[in-house]
């Protein structure tokens, strides 16, 4: 009895590794399509917006696997690790230059994605598929500041550098991710480096670390999504964030407004692309041209609160979303903008390590010294540490045996 | 014999999921990217040691107020009559039946600037930021892993006999003396094993400084973090982590059987 209990736990056990995907087999469906999109990232039916995946299975008798990641590189990580297949991805810029350099994205076929002719000129031709072979453009924005006016004057805030001003000392909250962080901070470095340009050197990016260390002293906190709550409950007065979300936050809160940064901004878009680990390539294509079709992509920008690439769907928008600056800004504004997106492996991983190390240093530290290194004695202390423990456990062990010794003697 | 063979599916378990992984931290630990033998990674490790130092020190403190804050509680409870035992430990447990995160968020919902308890602070005429600093990381550890700490704890106290403790007294001990020599030394076990399942996890733990701390990082987090970018420097730091958790746990027992024995 015991015997049987053990095996069917083990099995149990083991049948949980099994992916849950074999139980999916589409039923009554003529086919299926892999989705892997940012979370909140389509119009899902709530507060009488349209249902898009709904009505995509619905048109085309086709099963959507709708599934979510949070962090471009959690996708990157999927593509290349692990041996699940996707039909449809949703990445950044700067992870679609990685994919098609890697050799991880499939050609389009455009001829299958006839609602291709809605997008605006000035997303056709973009410098991380210059040949425009790939992609096929799904949202875009700015990265804005928003503030409090409880807590900061109206029009007080004029761009980034705000950041780093003492007034506003242990109310800034600042991205925790190295890339918009990097960003920011290149801008403001003493010269400036643009985050546009072509390549970078190790020597940029310490320059930009070095200028977010010294940004600790004044910072309350490093956040991502945690940034609603902060704003909208009036805990901080002042965040970078994404041109769409500042929208979202300034409904839920009046006090809030935004402020497109003078030095110009990271202006970013993301793609709809096919990887080639896609097994359903025709239902791929016929779903990003499902996902291009004027009424579906207006239901997406309106839910999502990000901006559309697609002419037909902006033209239906409502007034006051078209003349609002801070999701539409105007093309002098855009001028002002850049991409970032081409910083190599090597570089990349680089601003990662310097962002972490910038981030766990301590704010004293910071305040005397320029450079972002933890101080040698805690080095040494953590050392000290270790010799001991290791010590004491070989103490243990060794008092241990021989005290079975003396006992056999016995 | 036939309980050895059953026995085996756990243990295909604990290789598949325990041995092995750890064996992959210690691979990417001493390699670096191209597979070649490397101490690189712990010289990249030693930035982190601040992090480190702070990390060790955070979790001290909140085993220390678990410790003094669970110790009366368990003795209480374990002196009340067993069908209030039951109740009261039932009740420790609820609020652990609630997500981790949850919990945590409703504390920064509690620390939070115009918060309730920074409004009541504020009437009173104290002016403070609760949230943000190591303070509220400390709260939310302790509140975290109190549980850890009262369960253990109980289940040593509730088998004392009565009749020792009455005996001591009955002999002329006051109770600080029957205290120190009677019950003290009879729960060491369960302070011992309290003080581990409460020390390490809060030595690893990440997200609660991330909610409740300011721009002071745990190690937890910055393995994390380390992580996403850099699987050997990551793996360096978690195995610091481990040997020096590991090292805690085989320095508590053997404290733990050497008390033991001389009671």
């Amino acid at each position: 009895m015991k015997r049987f209990f053990s095996i069917f736990m083990c099995l149990v056990l083991v049948l949980c590794i099994v992916p849950l995907a074999s139980c999916s087999q589409s039923g009554g469906y003529e086919g299926e399509v892999n989705v892997y999109n940012w979370g909140e990232y389509i119009s899902n039916g709530d507060d009488d917006s349209l249902d898009v995946i709904a009505e995509f299975e619905k048109r085309y008798n086709i099963k959507v696997n709708y599934t979510n990641f949070e962090t471009n590189e959690e996708l990157y990580n999927i593509l290349t690790n692990s041996n699940s297949s996707y039909d449809v991805i949703i990445p950044s810029e700067y992870m679609i230059g990685r994919l098609i350099d890697e050799g991880l994205l499939e050609e389009l076929n455009y001829d299958n994605i006839p609602n291709y002719q809605y997008i605006m000129d000035r997303f056709r031709h973009l410098d991380f598929d210059p040949e425009r072979k790939y992609t096929v453009p799904y949202t875009w924005g700015v990265v804005a500041l928003v503030y409090n006016t409880a807590m900061i004057e109206e029009g007080e805030i004029s761009g980034f550098s705000d950041l780093w001003n003492e007034k506003y000392k242990d109310t800034i909250l600042m991205f925790n991710n190295s890339r918009d962080a990097t960003a920011i901070s290149m801008q403001l470095c003493d010269p400036p480096i643009n985050p546009g340009k072509k390549s970078f050197t190790h020597e940029d990016i310490d320059r930009a670390t070095d200028k977010l260390v010294e940004q600790k002293s004044v910072l309350k906190k490093y956040v991502m999504d945690q940034v609603f709550t902060e704003m909208e409950n009036s805990q901080s007065a002042i965040a970078p964030y994404y041109a769409g979300d500042i929208y979202t936050m300034m409904d839920n809160n009046e006090d809030l407004t935004y402020c497109l940064p003078e030095e110009g901004s990271n202006f970013f878009i993301d793609a709809m692309c096919i990887p080639t680990c896609c097994q359903n390539k025709d239902n791929a294509e016929l779903f990003i041209n499902f996902m291009c079709d004027p009424e579906i992509a207006l239901a997406n920008t309106e839910y999502i609160g990000y901006a559309t690439p697609n002419q037909a769907a902006f033209d239906m928008l409502d007034e006051e979303t078209k003349n609002c600056e801070l999701i539409y800004p105007s093309q002098d504004y855009l001028d002002k903008c850049y991409i970032f997106a081409n910083i190599d492996n090597d570089i990349y991983s680089y601003m990662q390590e310097k962002f972490v190390k910038a981030c766990s240093s301590s704010a004293e530290v910071s305040e005397t010294t320029e450079t972002a290194k933890s101080s040698p004695t805690a080095t040494i202390i953590v050392c000290i540490i270790l010799a001991i423990i290791i010590f004491a456990t070989l103490y243990v062990i060794v008092y241990d045996i021989v005290k079975k010794v003396k006992k056999r003697k016995n | 014999m036939k309980s050895k063979k059953t026995s085996y599916p756990y243990l295909l378990w604990m290789l598949i999921f325990t041995i092995i992984p750890i064996g992959m931290v210690l691979y990417y630990a001493f390699t670096d990217e191209t597979g070649s033998f490397t101490l690189n990674n712990f010289v990249n490790a030693s930035d982190y040691s601040e992090v480190f130092l702070y990390s060790l020190l955070i979790a001290l403190i909140s085993t220390v107020i678990c410790l003094v804050l669970a110790y009366p509680l368990a003795y209480r409870i374990s002196r009340c009559s067993e069908k209030n035992q039951r109740l009261i430990i039932m009740l420790l447990m609820v609020p652990m039946w609630m997500n981790f995160l949850l919990r945590i968020y409703s504390w920064v919902l509690i620390l939070q600037n115009y918060g309730p308890l920074d409004m009541i602070l504020s009437a009173v005429g104290i002016d403070a930021t609760l949230i943000g600093n190591s303070g509220a990381v400390i709260v939310g550890m302790v509140y975290e892993f109190l549980p850890f700490m009262i369960l253990p704890l109980h289940t040593v106290m509730s088998k004392i006999d009565s009749s020792l403790i009455e005996a001591a007294q009955d002999l002329g001990g006051n109770s600080l003396y029957v205290l120190r020599k009677v019950i003290f030394p009879l729960s060491v076990p369960g302070i011992i094993s309290g003080i581990t399942m409460v020390f390490v996890p809060t030595a690893s733990t990440f997200l609660v400084a991330q909610y409740l701390g300011g721009t002071q990082f745990m190690i937890g987090d910055v393995i994390e973090r380390v992580f996403q970018s850099d699987h050997n420097t990551g793996s360096a730091i978690a195995l610091v982590l481990m040997v020096v958790i590991l090292g805690f746990l085989v320095f508590m027992n053997k404290f733990g059987d050497e008390e033991a024995v001389s009671v």
